[in-house]
């Protein structure tokens, strides 16, 4: 969930009132916002870095605010006032127009070599706009957690926004060598080929993450003015020659990026935002952008969309009953101007550029609810009637879990993923022989393979174990995983059994014991015949030799019980004799 | 038959004294240590009311070791006086006598002696006086006599500062006739026997009582894990809801089923390498069921059902790619895609508590690994409140009857909505699960009835279990490195039963 921090003095100047915390929070709760943190920048200064550092910082009071990882237009406190402020009535949604210059229309031009790497763009002007500190500050702030979050790290969609009076358009959007491209980024004092550039930034901790993107594409991504003038290299910085201030009148906003449609949500949220501050409020300048085909489209799109959804539709999913008229009053106050139409039971809502996360009818069943009220609907029980069925293994796991423990074992609960050295090296066994699934991106070590057998974590939960007394009986029921292409995914589950003891003795005959235990718990009596068990002498790199059987059960093999070899038990660092069990579970169901 | 031959004698001289006697006194006057008295007072008590003990404490003076060779020898600084002949001796010899250097210095200041410096071999000891009066040693001896407080405040001190003297505590009892005393105790039995009770001899003995105050011998035993014993718990509940086990034992899943079948768009942030662990081998899945998947391609890069769509690209390659599953979602949309296939509908209740995996950053409470709880509902005209209704039941089987909901967004329910409850220890609303309504773009291209619904609700079994347990960090609760101390003592897994009282004082 993306969060805003806003200037809580600011937000209650925005919405006409004072609250108190509880008294804020307790609105956030009701529109689906959490007031996550009440803050200053100086408390957060002092967190990170110690009241030192944050000593001259401002401990003007920050609501730090999350918001609903697809309600981009609540990211800025522009959003949050204009959005809480039609939730109580208090304004009406305001209206987006795109309207045309009074001279030439802004032009972004496409050219072919983009395609191979970033397909799209789009452009629009703010006119006359009036920034201050604070919403300079916001629309900075805006960009950022766009980027951050629809952008997708600026990999799907990124923003650059200029001084239009420092550039003479039409504009070029292409892409080149970048050997080729040399011109003086944000922040920089001189010039620098792309090249230099992508190495200086391997050091900046912001833009460091950015760079993979185009990093090892042959052509780079550009923007020029009608001079020569580099715009910006998207989607990693601007030019220095047009950067914004706060005394910027007017803002050419170009996104470009691999999704088209997100780069067009992009540039509706922050035209609708900050077209608040144009001399003309809520109008945005439009521009004409020519793709490669030669075919040309004006943004920002500021489209209206009409849905028509049934009021008893929005009741019965809800579970409430409202008349058509109050639910449409309920959506409008969600930012979704409705009104009852055609047979009185229709409700046509019209749906602003600001909500691109209404898709469907039941996000506005949603809304619906919202404004109702979640905690005012009435509860009720479903009339479904079923009966009740346990999954046979799990069923058969709970039974012998607890049959277990009554045989003095106890249960441990140990990690699915761990290394390749816990299932190969440490038992003998090389890695290939194991059948194990590989993870392709593990962070660490620990995380390498899902586990093919049990006993690994029954060893690691004995050496962290190790001042316990004497004798240690550990067991656990759980799934391991083996490759499997029989299986849709390649892979399947087995539901294993494994059961250590460990003593200043193997105590193998207690670990045989415990197997004919099991075995009269499932039913099968010991036997060479069909129905039967019976234990032959085996070998296996992990057991000491002569001291390993494999089990065989109803005519096939289940598993190995034995005397752990010397050498696995000084791999896991432990220092005593152990017997091992472990069987597979699923023949027995 | 006596208990011991202390205990004996110290009846028989309480019987014939008048009215009771000390433990010390008793020591002395049989020439045994005293603790030997203490421990048969002691072995007398435990029989009842056959003598009463007061203990009392009295403080003596004592002399040390070297205070007792002063009583007997001399003070150092007499000694030194006395080893001076008339014609004096060399303070170098004096010194290397045996109270030499102490006894000099106290001569000294005494003004029993003198040193000439004058005298051609080194410096000379003389007497000063013709005789002297050891006090030390007097006042020693006084003590010796048992006549310690005849001495003064000062000079006791005094020698106590010369550590010849020490002030100890004396512990005694003061032994008296108890109300059932008698001299002949016989000594008490410490368990009941076989032979006791086939001869019935057990009537007529004595029995030494129990120390009810001491701690049993604990069983050895199994025991079940504190998190399974909880997962026991949720199954149990969702069993007496009607609710049917969904298998889970796949954690390897297909992207397709694990994100594209929820209508969760292939640039989800959950779909990014930092968020989920993806598998090199097998790297992809090797089927998938193809005429499914083209309606779930549809509805995310087109729309359909009443939807928009995401309208992007979407690309087979991805939905194939094989991870470990971010959540048992996945299995419920196998389940509820067979569910589907299924003509005609019949409503269902599911439920499963699995692992699944994030390749998350590791904290306290975060691990790459966890359980998840999930409930699902599927039926014809299903409402918000409907969930809500069932989560109010499911909430007040494990205790929590104060809940209120918040709307939320998850990309595959909608509605949605987080539930809280109120948390009396920490005095505030904390969340305690998610849940919604699957979305039509979810359900519809499975091949779901358009009028069936879905609700379905989720929570860690983590989380509810740190917070019944009080347990702080993950690592105490799950994994290798877990003390099996704590898998020995935890109590049973009662969900719905009241926290323990904070411990109080007993009432006055």
């Amino acid at each position: 969930m993306p969060t805003v921090s806003v200037k809580r003095d600011l937000l209650f100047q925005a919405l006409g009132r004072t609250y108190t915390d509880e008294e804020f929070d307790e609105l956030c709760f009701e529109f689906g916002l959490e007031l996550d943190e009440i803050t200053s920048e100086k408390e957060i200064i002092s967190k990170e870095q110690g009241s030192i550092k944050a000593a001259g910082a401002s401990d003007v009071v920050l609501y730090k605010i999350d918001a609903p990882a697809n309600r981009y237009d609540l990211l800025c406190l522009e959003g949050l006032v204009r959005g809480l402020q039609v939730f109580k009535e208090r304004i009406k949604a305001p209206v987006y127009k795109r309207v045309m210059p009074d001279g030439k229309i802004q032009k972004l031009i496409i050219t072919e070599e983009t395609a191979k790497i970033r397909p799209f763009a789009v452009a629009a002007v703010l006119r006359n706009i009036k920034f201050t500190k604070g919403r300079y500050d916001s629309f900075i702030e805006l960009q950022e957690k766009l980027h951050q979050n629809i952008c997708r790290k600026r990999a799907l969609v990124a923003i650059g926004t200029h001084d239009l009076d420092t550039l003479s358009g039409p504009f070029t959007y292409t892409a080149k060598r970048p050997s080729d491209i040399k011109f003086k980024p944000l922040n920089k004092t001189k010039e620098y080929t792309a090249c230099e550039l992508m190495n200086i930034y391997k050091t900046d901790n912001h833009l460091k993450q950015y760079l993979h993107i185009i990093e090892n594409k042959p052509l780079y991504p550009v923007i020029y003015d009608s001079n020569g003038v580099v715009l910006s290299m998207p989607p990693i910085i601007n030019g220095d020659h047009s950067r914004i201030t706060v005394n910027t009148r007017n803002v050419f906003i170009e996104c470009t990026g691999t999704d088209f449609t997100k780069a067009k949500i992009v540039l509706d949220i922050i035209v609708t935002m900050f077209s608040e501050y144009c001399e003309k409020q809520f109008t945005v300048e439009a521009a004409e952008v020519v793709f490669p085909n030669g075919k040309s489209y004006t943004f920002p799109e500021l489209a209206y969309r009409k849905e028509i959804v049934r009021a008893d539709l929005i009741n019965k999913k809800v579970g409430i009953r409202e008349t058509p008229e109050n639910l449409a009053k309920l959506l409008t106050r969600m930012y979704l101007k409705s009104e009852v139409i055609g047979d009185g039971n229709q409700i046509e809502i019209e749906i602003p550029p600001t909500r691109a996360d209404i898709i469907h009818a039941c996000d506005i069943v949603e809304d619906a609810a919202i404004a109702y009220g979640y905690n005012n609907i009435q509860m009720t029980l479903p009339k479904t009637y079923t009966i009740a069925n346990q999954f046979p293994l799990n069923k058969l796991t709970e039974l012998l879990r607890h049959d277990m423990a009554a045989a003095g074992f106890t249960e441990v609960l140990t990690f699915a993923l761990c290394s390749q050295e816990d299932i190969a090296d440490k038992l003998g066994v090389d890695i290939s022989a194991t059948k194990a699934v590989h993870i392709s991106n593990p962070k660490t070590a620990e995380f390498q393979v899902a586990r093919t057998t049990l006993l690994p974590g029954l060893l690691k939960t004995i050496a962290a174990n190790r001042k316990m007394p004497l004798p240690l009986k550990l067991f656990e029921i759980s799934d391991i995983v083996i490759k499997d292409s029989n299986t849709d995914v390649g892979a399947k589950n087995y539901r294993h059994l494994c059961a250590v003891y460990y003593n200043k003795n193997p105590g193998f005959e207690i670990i045989h014991g415990l197997l004919d235990r099991i075995m009269q718990l499932l039913d099968v009596p010991p036997g060479e015949d069909k129905a039967g068990y019976v234990i032959r002498a085996s070998e296996g790199p992990a057991f000491f030799p002569g001291r390993c059987a494999e089990i065989f059960a109803r005519g096939q093999s289940i598993g190995k019980l034995g005397v752990l070899h010397p050498d696995v038990i000084t791999k896991f660092e432990l220092t005593m004799p152990c017997s091992s069990l472990e069987i597979n579970i699923e023949p027995f169901l | 038959m006596a208990d011991g031959p202390v205990a004996e004698l110290l009846l028989r001289r309480l019987e014939a004294s008048d009215g009771g006697l000390d433990s010390a006194d008793l020591a002395a006057e049989l020439g045994v240590e005293h603790q030997a008295v203490v421990g048969a007072v002691k072995s007398l008590q435990a029989l009842g009311k056959v003598i009463e003990a007061e203990l009392r404490s009295t403080k003596r003076w004592e002399l040390t070791s070297e205070g007792e060779e002063i009583a007997q020898e001399g003070s150092h600084e007499a000694r030194v006086f006395r080893s001076i002949p008339p014609e004096g001796l060399a303070q170098s010899e004096l010194m290397r006598l045996p109270s030499g250097k102490v006894g000099f210095s106290k001569a000294m200041s005494n003004k029993w002696i003198r040193v000439d410096k004058s005298t051609a071999d080194g410096p000379r000891v003389f007497r000063v006086v013709d005789s002297m009066e050891d006090d030390v040693q007097r006042r020693l001896q006084m003590v010796q006599r048992g006549q310690a407080e005849k001495l003064g405040e000062k000079e006791r001190s005094e020698l106590r500062k010369r550590k010849l003297l020490a002030e100890v505590t004396l512990k005694t009892y003061w032994v008296s006739k108890g109300s059932a005393f008698s001299t002949s105790i016989s000594k008490q039995e410490t368990e009941l026997s076989p032979e006791m009770i086939s001869s019935g001899s057990w009537r007529d003995r004595p029995f030494k009582p129990y120390n009810f105050l001491a701690q049993g011998v604990l069983p050895d035993s199994g025991h079940l894990h504190p998190l399974l014993k909880v997962r026991s718990q949720f199954r149990q509940i969702f069993l007496e809801m009607g609710f049917t086990e969904m298998p889970t034992d796949n954690f390897i899943e297909s992207s397709f089923w694990n994100f594209d079948a929820l209508f969760q768009p292939q640039q989800h942030p959950a779909r990014d390498q930092h968020d989920t662990f993806f598998l090199r081998d097998p790297a992809e899945a090797l089927q998938l069921p193809m005429d499914y998947v083209q309606r779930v391609k549809r509805t995310h890069s087109q729309g359909g059902y009443g939807s928009q769509g995401y309208k992007y690209t979407w690309k087979l390659d991805e939905a194939r790619k094989n991870l470990l599953r971010t959540h048992t979602t996945s299995a419920s949309a196998r389940v509820l895609y067979r569910l589907a296939q299924k003509k005609p509908f019949t409503p269902a209740k599911y439920f499963s508590i699995d692992r699944v995996f994030r390749n998350e950053t590791l904290d306290a409470t975060h691990l790459a690994e966890f359980h998840q709880i999930e409930g699902v509902v599927a039926d014809h005209g299903l409402t918000l409140g409907h969930l809500m209704g069932i989560l109010r039941e499911f909430f007040s089987k494990l205790g929590i009857t104060q809940l209120r909901f918040k709307p939320a967004y998850n990309p595959y329910t909608e509605p949605s909505m987080e539930v809280f409850s109120y948390h009396p220890g920490l005095k505030k609303w904390v969340e305690v699960g998610n849940s919604g309504v699957f979305r039509p773009e979810m359900l519809l291209p499975m091949g779901l009835p358009e009028n069936v619904s879905v609700i379905a609700w989720g929570l860690s079994l983590e989380r509810p279990t740190m917070i019944k347990y009080g347990i702080n960090n993950i690592r105490e609760l799950v994994g290798h490195k877990v003390n099996l101390q704590m898998v020995y003592d935890s109590p049973l897994c009662r969900l719905d039963a009241k926290p323990r009282p904070p411990p109080t004082q007993e009432a006055a």
